[in-house]
């Protein structure tokens, strides 16, 4: 499969893998193996005494790249902050931008991630970040240099898969730099159209480290995610409304 | 004086710095952040910057997340 580039850096897979809900670092590492990922989320926490174990170390392992997110981030601020300490402590200038707007939804807060953005781009940093399916906000963040961005699917978590296919295609259609399907994906089928769609990669976590198989279902994201991507490459065929005989019609 | 490292308020001794509060709570010194009331310290000062009555230190890591 062609690679993905996000600002200049190339990848050899379109699947990003989160590392939240998996019941284990051991299942979890199974699972990115499983994937096929170059590139993966983590979040920044308090520092826990007790922990054993660390997820850089399985990503260091697999030699996977790590991509910090700012997940429990309200305002820009702390977004800001957080990607700092992210910067400092993992030695990245990348960063996943969510900045969340109520803990029921978790959906994206424009105002504020667009603010968090501008700011972060002029501190140096490469900005991913995680949005609605706005095609307009998506246009205004590209403009603000971020280095892709990051529509949903669905609610995170939700599963309930692409709700708005139209609005990714406006997206996919308007934007100059890599959009990426994060948020919402159940099943293959989701990832599967995500690519179809236009989208340059999938990210996803629960619906792996959820499932009752984790890494059976990796499997079926990354095989899900090329098919996806080779179909779009290929081009589809028109939808017709009556059928289109495929054998010579006549005797 | 009374700080307060990651959410618990600790008596430490004055002029304790930033490198003595990471090691109360662990060793490690990469993949780990500070900030003293909300301003990232970078690593190459821990040793240097003393904290001050009241400080707020946070002390982060990587988790599984996102």
């Amino acid at each position: 499969m062609d690679d993905l580039i996000i600002a200049g850096e190339k990848f050899s897979s379109r699947l990003i893998m989160g590392t939240g809900g998996a019941p284990s670092l051991d299942v979890l590492d199974r699972a990115l193996v499983a994937s096929g990922t170059r590139l993966t989320t983590v979040a920044m926490r308090r520092l826990d005494p007790a922990a054993r174990g660390s997820v850089l170390d399985v990503l260091r392992r697999r030699d996977i790249k790590v991509l910090p997110n700012t997940a429990g981030c309200f305002t820009a601020g702390d977004a800001v902050l957080t990607a700092r300490l992210a910067r400092e402590a993992l030695g990245t200038d990348w960063v996943k931008l969510e900045v969340i707007a109520d803990e029921r939804t978790l959906l994206p807060d424009p105002i504020e991630t667009f603010d968090a953005a501008e700011r972060l781009v002029a501190d140096g940093f490469t900005v991913l970040p995680y949005i609605g399916d706005d095609p307009a906000l998506a246009r205004r963040l590209e403009q603000a240099g971020c280095a892709a961005v990051m529509p949903l699917g669905a609610p995170i978590g939700s599963g309930l898969g692409i709700r708005n296919p139209h609005s990714i295609e406006l997206i996919v259609e308007a934007a100059g730099v890599p959009v990426i399907l994060d948020a919402g994906i159940g099943t293959a089928s989701d990832a599967a159209l995500a690519m179809e769609l236009g989208c340059d990669a999938v990210l996803l976590a629960t619906a792996v480290t959820r499932a009752q198989r984790p890494d059976l279902m990796a499997a079926a994201m990354r095989g899900a995610v090329e098919a996806g991507r080779l179909a779009r490459l290929a081009g589809r065929i028109p939808r017709r409304r009556y059928a289109e005989a495929s054998s010579p019609v006549g005797p | 004086m009374k700080v307060t490292i990651n959410g618990s308020a600790r008596e430490v001794p004055h002029g304790t710095t930033v490198a003595q509060a990471v090691r109360i709570l662990t060793s490690a010194t990469t993949g780990v952040a500070v900030a003293v009331n909300d301003e990232v310290v970078t690593r190459g000062t821990w040793e240097t910057t003393a904290l001050s009555d009241s400080d707020r230190v946070e002390v982060l890591t990587a988790v599984q997340g996102g």
